[in-house]
């Protein structure tokens, strides 16, 4: 027998029967462990983790507020081209539509003052027939008498003589009626 | 047998050195004594002996672990906190908040994961050099442990259930089994309240026990065969101790793990309205 089995003969004992300092010790061990992990290091990891995981809901909270706020923005823009594109058609139908009543005006216009011209032209020349043909009048009704004054006087002395004399006024009556044609054209 | 007394005087190894087979002296089997150790100081008669001083040492190792780890404790974890990190969410969630839930459980985070860890270090020891003990191989530790959880759950249902409710509880009373009720109860009763601590302790003394008494039986049969022919023995042996030691890291993990998870049974029995 050797020195550790003499010991262990000497307190030789059922091992299920715990021995009470071995129980103090171990109560005492353990109660320290328990102290610090409840007291302290729990509590204070506890905390932190507790930190983290709200850091990390914020920031998906974060997150989720921008896109909610980016879905907004690109909504609000949507909208407004929207609204630009519809006022944009709104203008051009309008310019459109002011357009042509614009052309059927002018139109009206132009036809309005076509016919006034024309009206006008045909009064000026009913004018001037009028004027023309009064003149002439006046013209042949002087001619006439200067013809039958002239051939009264004259006494109708040969055939040559008279034809002279029809010659002569002939040629006054061109010259007469180039003079008033001349005037009457610059009148007209 | 003078030579050998006044070589181990002050030897704290578990066998003596000297000893091969075909020496003449027989196989130094481990046994009981292997788990007794000679006092290393005395204080008005209580004896501090080396099981005691792992205890206490183990559980300054783990304070001073957990101290490093989670004393000031960041947000964005280091190495260190993340490990211990891990160990203490492994028995939160996968223990307490498993059995419990979340809103019962949390009450007994703390005790429990201080049981495992704890009883997980106590175990480590075996194989730990120079300590080679496991602590939780002295009834005495796993009995202390196993008491604590006792009171607790005992003390829990009389709180719960008042008297009557936890006497139901304890005896797990159900009118339904009619003439055997009697019977049932009785042995309900025994199961429970006498027999559950003391299977609670020695489940995990006895693995412990067995796992250490391999260890060194191995141990000591590779140095004992290690003359002539016994070489190859030896060989084989310490093969088996390797294997062993191995084996035994796993199992005291497992007994810890299982010893915390019957200590959540045990609580979430204590607070389960009785049918």
């Amino acid at each position: 027998m050797n020195a550790l089995t003499l010991i262990a003969a000497e307190e030789e004992q059922n091992p299920l029967v715990p021995p009470i300092p071995e129980l103090v010790i171990g109560l005492i061990a353990f109660g320290i462990v328990f102290f610090f992990l409840w007291k302290k290091l729990l509590p204070n990891i506890n905390t932190v983790l507790e930190q983290r995981r709200e850091a990390i809901e914020g920031g998906i909270e974060q997150a989720n507020d921008a896109k909610l706020e980016a879905q907004q923005t690109l909504d609000q823009y949507k909208a407004q081209l929207a609204e630009a594109r519809h006022e944009a058609a709104r203008m051009r139908s309008e310019a459109e539509q002011r357009g042509a009543d614009l052309i059927a005006e002018m139109r009206a216009e132009g036809q309005r003052q076509r016919e006034e011209i024309i009206a006008a032209g045909h009064a000026q020349i009913e004018a001037d027939r009028k004027q023309a043909a009064q003149a002439l009048r006046q013209d042949v009704g002087k001619l006439a008498t200067e013809l039958a004054g002239k051939l009264v006087g004259e006494s109708l002395e040969d055939h040559a003589r008279q034809s002279r004399t029809i010659d002569r006024f002939l040629d006054e009556l061109e010259a007469n009626a180039e003079t008033t044609a001349g005037s009457t054209g610059a009148a007209r | 047998m003078q030579k050998e007394l006044a070589v181990s005087a002050d030897q704290t190894l578990a066998f003596e050195t000297d000893c091969h087979i075909f020496d003449g002296c027989g196989f130094p089997a481990p046994g009981l004594h292997s788990f007794v150790f000679k006092p290393m100081f005395e204080v008005g008669g209580f004896e501090f002996n080396k099981a005691m001083l792992l205890a206490l040492l183990g559980s300054v190792a783990i304070v001073a672990f957990f101290w490093a780890a989670f004393a000031k404790p960041k947000v964005v974890p280091g190495k260190l906190q993340m490990v211990g990190e891990a160990g203490y969410d492994f028995i939160r969630r996968g223990v307490v908040y498993e059995t419990l839930g979340k809103k019962e459980g949390e009450k007994y985070v703390p005790l429990v994961v201080s049981l495992f860890f704890f009883v997980w270090i106590m175990n480590l020891w075996s194989v730990i050099p120079l300590a080679q003990f496991p602590v939780t191989s002295i009834i005495a530790f796993p009995a202390g442990l196993a008491a604590i959880v006792y009171v607790l759950w005992v003390s829990l249902t009389f709180k719960r259930h008042g008297f009557v409710g936890a006497f139901k509880n304890f005896t797990g009373y159900d009118k339904s089994l009619g003439p055997v009720l009697p019977l049932a109860m009785t042995i309900e009763f025994f199961s429970n309240l006498l027999v559950r601590p003391f299977t609670h302790a020695v489940r995990l003394f006895a693995n412990m026990f067995a796992g250490h008494l391999l260890i060194v039986m191995f141990t000591i049969a590779a140095w004992y065969l290690l003359n002539g022919v016994g070489i190859a023995y030896a060989g084989v042996s310490f093969l088996m101790a390797v294997v062993m030691t191995g084996f035994e890291l796993f199992i005291q993990a497992v007994q810890a793990y299982v010893f915390v998870l019957l200590t959540c049974t045990y609580i979430q029995g204590a607070l389960a309205e009785h049918h």
